[in-house]
């Protein structure tokens, strides 16, 4: 990425406010891990680990008992755990999206929120991963869909969708990780040389690999950084993709359907970015980030939901109609069963949160509102759920035979397990918050205007504008007019 | 990392010096810096900035960074893997006959041939760059410099190792001193 000049004609603003030079962007991000946490921060952080020891205990009894402490049954054989691990892994997309498309797209808005969202996306993967895991009843036998040669001479079966899934979203864990700490080792950097204390210089020192700011290890760093962004997009469209095929390769009806793959990604990016709109709007109020992630920023994302709300809404009635074209009695059953059965409720709950709510982003006043939008992203985020809920579980609990149909309802451990993966996610985003840079400090000196070599001096602004900065990231530019 | 860098007071046969470093306010002149160390003709040189200055390759005369070269192998090396692993564990050493497929069926390989890919791709991207960096390194001449520690911040710097063989005490620093830095410092190592 390079510096950016905002183009007023188009009422374009600038992205750090006006006198938010290098070292002020230095102080703002460091000194929220340098400070004392807020009593803010104590609270929720006690509330987040009361949380995660449930979660732990939930978990402990799961394994001692077996699943049969949830409400899973026959036929709705996947239930709570399957909707939070498909919910969970969509919530991860923003930040893949952010980091690697909007990239990719030279978006320089984002580097005020990429760092942040590339947080959740890991967190996010991390609760989605759990439920799986503990959904198989028998967690010490999660090796078998690996490859390893055994004493029955047997291989995994690598035409399951679910075998599948599992190499797309350890990649996606694995990769996600690699492309959030090289864009730390700067900012690493830059808390290691700020450290009073012999500890802290220690520990920064460490996770820095001892960067030294060499251009000569920019160089080879932007063209690393360039070709992870160019894997990881079309990995995050991948990963919820193989999710989908879960679904989409069955023959149940409701799920055996070709929309599947573009439909998850949609609703993943949707409700990845409600997310990191909940948790970017607590963080800047709370640490006073106001000054690098403007209402501009929030009015982009919103445009953004705006937008894959749009598609999402889309699918939904696509969806409807292909059921009825199809002319298949169990499809067109199926979905007239959604939204007028046993679950009716959690249908319409679906569509007014996810289709209509965020239409309201229409209205520039709404767009800008910071109360609006975050009630809003907290309506997507329970919307979404939803949406995982209805594709799961109403497919299973009428299919085909009226003999083999069924109800379900969660047990107390359902939800508690649910509530304590966001425990867990949060206690994990806290620490986060605490210890590490919240925000790309390199990233966000890179697109101030400042940042210019060819401004006069570096310091004025009188030149920058005529400048094209379309040229690729470790590309030799020319070093003289 | 707080070394005594310039104890001049101490007999120059203790001290062997290191190298160079130059301090500059803004990008745009430690650009120009650049430009007349790379004419000068010096190799073992450095430019040290906060974020990645653009334009900064060309001003040091950098040759195109070879990691892409490292994940295309690696991205043919996890491309090729998977269809093996696949082709021999499916398809030849257990056969499975799944929903009437053959055992050997290249469409159902696709996605674990793509992550598979991306992933060592990855690897080779991050890797690549670690090595191509020679990192982690935790020690280098230019950490002597308390100055140095603003290099994360907001100054800008060049050095110029003494192991150059353009390298020359008085000639070397009046090179930097025509670059106007807002400050030069000589990292020495006290020898021992």
């Amino acid at each position: 990425m390079g510096w950016n000049e905002p183009i007023e004609e188009i009422g374009e603003g600038r992205l750090v406010s006006k006198g938010t030079g290098f070292k002020q962007i230095t102080d703002i991000v460091s000194g929220v891990t340098e400070k004392k946490a807020p009593r803010g921060w104590w609270i929720l952080f006690g509330i987040s680990a009361t949380f995660t020891a449930i979660l732990g205990a939930t978990i402990g009894y799961l394994v001692w008992t077996g699943i049969g402490i949830w409400g899973n049954n026959s036929p709705v054989g996947w239930a709570w755990d399957i909707t939070n691990f498909v919910w969970w892994i969509g919530i991860g997309h923003a930040g893949t999206l952010i980091s690697a498309v909007l990239y990719l797209f030279r978006q320089y808005w984002r580097t005020a929120i990429n760092r942040f969202s590339e947080a959740m996306t890991i967190f996010a993967v991390i609760c989605a991963l759990l439920f799986p895991t503990i959904h198989t009843g028998r967690p010490w036998f999660i090796y078998y869909p690996l490859p390893i040669p055994n004493q029955m001479n047997m291989w995994p079966n690598f035409k399951s969708p679910l075998l599948w899934d599992v190499f797309a979203v350890s990649t996606y864990f694995t990769v996600s990780l690699l492309f959030w700490y090289v864009g730390l080792i700067p900012d690493f950097a830059t808390l290691r040389d700020r450290a009073k204390h012999k500890v802290r210089r220690w520990i920064y020192g460490f996770l820095a690999f001892g960067w030294r700011g060499s251009n000569r290890h920019w160089s080879n760093y932007e063209r690393a950084y360039l070709i992870l962004a160019a894997l990881s997009t079309p990995l995050v469209l991948s990963v919820h993709s193989v999710v989908s095929f879960d679904f989409a390769t069955s023959v149940e009806p409701g799920w055996h359907t070709t929309i599947f793959p573009p439909y998850f990604v949609a609703g993943a990016v949707f409700s990845g970015f409600a997310m990191v709109m909940t948790l970017l709007l607590i963080a800047r109020t709370v640490y006073g980030l106001h000054d690098l992630v403007r209402i501009r920023h929030l009015e982009l994302m919103n445009k953004i939901m705006l937008t894959t709300g749009s598609l999402v809404g889309y699918a939904y009635a696509m969806e409807f109609f292909i059921a009825w074209y199809s002319g298949n009695e169990y499809e067109r059953f199926i979905f007239i069963n959604r939204a007028f059965g046993d679950y009716w409720w959690a249908y319409w709950s679906m569509v007014s949160c996810n289709v209509i709510s965020p239409q309201l982003f229409w209205f520039k006043k709404i767009r800008r509102s910071i109360p609006a939008m975050f009630v809003i992203s907290i309506i997507i985020n329970i919307g979404m759920w939803f949406e995982r809920f209805v594709i799961i579980v109403t497919s299973l609990h009428h299919d085909f035979l009226p003999s083999a149909w069924g109800n379900f309802s969660p047990t107390l451990f359902d939800i508690l397990t649910f509530m304590g993966s966001l425990g867990l996610f949060f206690t994990a985003f806290l620490l986060f918050l605490r210890w590490i840079p919240m925000i790309a400090i390199a990233e966000v000196k890179m697109v101030i205007p400042e940042a210019d070599p060819h401004g006069a001096g570096g310091h004025a602004l009188s030149e920058g504008g005529s400048h094209d900065d379309s040229h690729g990231s470790a590309e030799p530019a020319l070093a003289e007019e | 990392m707080a070394a005594e860098t310039t104890r001049k007071e101490e007999a120059v046969s203790e001290t062997r010096p290191l190298l160079y470093l130059a301090e500059y306010d803004s990008p745009g002149e430690v650009m120009h810096a650049a430009e007349a160390v790379r004419d000068a003709g010096y190799e073992r040189w450095d430019v040290h900035t906060p974020f990645p200055v653009h334009g900064m390759d060309g001003a040091m005369g950098l040759k195109d960074s070879a990691v892409g070269w490292i994940v295309l192998i690696m991205g043919l090396t996890g491309c090729a893997s998977a269809f093996l692993l696949m082709w021999w564990t499916n398809g030849v050493d257990y056969p499975l006959v799944i929903g009437g497929k053959p055992p050997f069926s290249l469409p159902s390989m696709i996605p674990v041939m793509f992550e598979l890919t991306i992933l060592l791709s990855a690897f080779g991207a991050v890797f690549g760059m670690l090595g191509l960096n020679q990192l982690p390194k935790h020690h280098h001449p230019v950490f002597y410099s308390e100055r140095f520690e603003r290099c994360s911040d907001d100054k800008f710097f060049i050095s110029i190792e003494a192991a150059d063989e353009e390298f020359d005490l008085e000639e070397t620093r009046s090179l930097l001193e025509g670059t106007h830095p807002t400050h030069i410092e000589l990292i020495q190592e006290e020898a021992s």
